[in-house]
């Protein structure tokens, strides 16, 4: 011990400068390691992120034939392409238009109601009426229509890419119906 | 006779009426206050919180259920697989409850009389970890592990056919643990009740030891000396979660409409459920005109009574009713306590509100999908 004791302000007056260089570089050592890391793991998300991104999506066509509109009867609401397509077709009149079966609360799908006339969310309540109108439950907006027209051949074509939404007075575009 | 028990029980299981009865009892059963704990023993509450009261209510839950199996309705509901961990849950929670209250309302009696609590013997008596607490954990882990083989392999696990985007059942119900948030999401705006509520459940039960500087209490049961908290949380707990849980399983059927136990799951039941946000009430209900373009202005009321509830209850009631608890708590822990309490009440006023008003939202701006 009494021989260490002599030594110790020599070694501290001559670690000063070395100290000071140790620490230099243990701080630009971090630094670089640091950019490595944040290198290493944005590569890494970016690769994952790639895979969201598939050079081939095998994704049912968007677009379909809904047959002619005589197959459609005045008032009633088409169920023919809810299980295949998850879209109601409406005939009111001379007027079609298509509804998505897709509830706007948080995207159950409804039953349409015959005898209340009324689309039925089973999740949370959500009702809307023929034309697509939230009227009761927790659903914030209408339902959303999709692109409909007429093919030369006079069939109906829905185009599921494509929406109208009421909110956005976007259904009196005529491209959101056909009238025949 | 079995058919008027059966709709009065109808009757009474109808959320409103419900939901009415348990505001009217819960806070006399579990005094908040001093003045709610003079009721409780005017009513000799206390009493279902020993060895008799558990066994009556115990005898009274089964023999109600035996009676309703009797009833296909009923049975159809119960009996359901699905449905096994709330029926589980209907004895389990009281139980529980109930094992925690009757040594609560036992110190408490014990330091009444001066004496010190039943937990508090000498220092030595004490439980150690190992092996006393090792043991009953890994028995009670061997056991729960039996139990569990034994239901997998008693009862068939509920599947259904493969999952198919355009076909939702009929009701469609989240799992069980889940039906509480389900239940919210019929009151409030999806963001509302499916994010922002469930993270304010999280970060509150994990404010409550910040925000809790009650000293007393501590390694032992007691109710009186933490009326306001014990109470608070166990509405938080029995009503918010379990009761809308136990709604959730029993009552909601198809479409999601209420039913009564004892009621046929018609798919075609209607209910008039027509919703009305507070603006349309106002402009075109209350002064018949069309609502005005501009937002702020549609939904003036709806921000006044919303600052007046966030705002301006807690100020009110720091002046008056809890000023005893402001200066308790301080300003930033009341200020934490009240909004979180407020947000809390938020959930029965609003199913209120939706029952009798068939309100919709307070504050209605779908345009930046934010609902009140």
């Amino acid at each position: 011990m009494s021989t260490k004791v002599p030594e110790q302000p020599d070694k501290t007056k001559s670690n000063a400068p070395t100290n000071e260089k140790g620490r230099r570089h243990f701080l630009s050592a971090i630094a670089v390691g640091w950019c490595a890391f944040a290198g290493a793991v944005a590569a890494m998300s970016a690769g994952v992120l790639r895979f969201a991104f598939p050079n081939v999506l095998f994704e049912p066509p968007q677009t379909f034939n809904a047959g002619a509109p005589d197959e459609y009867v005045d008032g009633q609401v088409s169920l023919r392409w809810k299980k295949k397509h998850g879209i109601w077709i409406v005939r009111e009149g001379a007027q079609f238009y298509a509804l998505v079966a897709y509830c706007t609360h948080l995207g159950c799908t409804p039953n349409w109601q015959e005898n209340d006339r009324k689309f039925k969310c089973p999740c949370h309540g959500s009702g809307f009426h023929v034309s697509g109108i939230n009227f009761e439950g927790p659903a914030p907006r209408p339902l959303e229509r999709c692109h409909i027209e007429l093919s030369p051949t006079g069939h109906l074509i829905v185009d599921k890419s494509t929406r109208f939404l009421h909110e956005k007075g976007q259904w009196a575009d005529p491209a959101s119906f056909v009238e025949v | 006779m079995l058919d008027v028990v059966k709709s009065g029980v109808n009757f009474l299981a109808n959320p409103p009426v419900l939901l009415t009865l348990i505001l009217a009892g819960f806070f006399i059963l579990f005094p908040i206050n001093e003045r709610c704990l003079r009721w409780n023993q005017r009513l000799g509450l206390e009493a279902i919180w020993t060895r008799r009261g558990v066994i009556i209510g115990g005898v009274l839950t089964t023999l109600f259920l035996l009676f309703g199996i009797s009833d296909p309705n009923f049975r159809a509901v119960v009996m359901k697989p699905d449905n096994a961990p709330i029926v589980g849950l209907i004895y389990l929670v009281p139980f529980f409850l109930w094992l925690a209250m009757k040594q609560a309302v036992e110190n408490d009696r014990r330091i009444l009389d001066g004496k010190k609590p039943n937990e508090y013997h000498d220092p030595e008596d004490k439980v150690l970890v190992w092996p006393d607490l090792v043991y009953i954990e890994l028995i009670a882990l061997v056991l729960m592990t039996v139990f569990l083989v034994v239901w997998s392999l008693a009862i068939d696990a509920p599947l259904e056919g493969p999952a198919n985007p355009t076909t939702s059942p009929n009701p469609a119900k989240a799992p069980w643990y889940f039906l509480a948030l389900q239940e919210m999401l019929v009151y409030f705006d999806p963001w509302i009740a499916g994010v922002v509520l469930p993270a304010v459940i999280v970060l509150a039960l994990m404010a409550i030891p910040y925000i809790d500087n009650n000293p007393k209490g501590q390694g032992y049961y007691s109710f009186r000396e933490r009326k306001m908290a014990i109470s608070l949380f166990l509405f938080c707990w029995l009503v918010i979660w379990i009761l809308l849980i136990g709604v959730g399983t029993f009552l909601r059927g198809p479409n999601w409409n209420f039913f009564g136990p004892f009621e046929y799951w018609d798919v075609n039941k209607t209910l008039a459920l027509n919703n009305v946000n507070l603006s349309e009430y106002i402009y075109v209900i209350g002064l018949g005109m069309e609502l005005p373009k501009s937002i702020i202005l549609r939904e003036f009321c709806g921000i006044l009574l919303l600052g007046a509830y966030f705002l301006g209850l807690p100020l009110l009631l720091a002046r008056t009713w809890l000023n005893k608890l402001l200066l308790d708590l301080g300003a930033m822990r009341y200020s934490v306590f009240i909004m979180l309490t407020l947000i809390m009440f938020a959930l029965p006023i609003k199913m209120y509100l939706r029952w009798l008003f068939t309100l919709k939202y307070i504050l209605a701006i779908p345009e930046f999908s934010f609902n009140i």
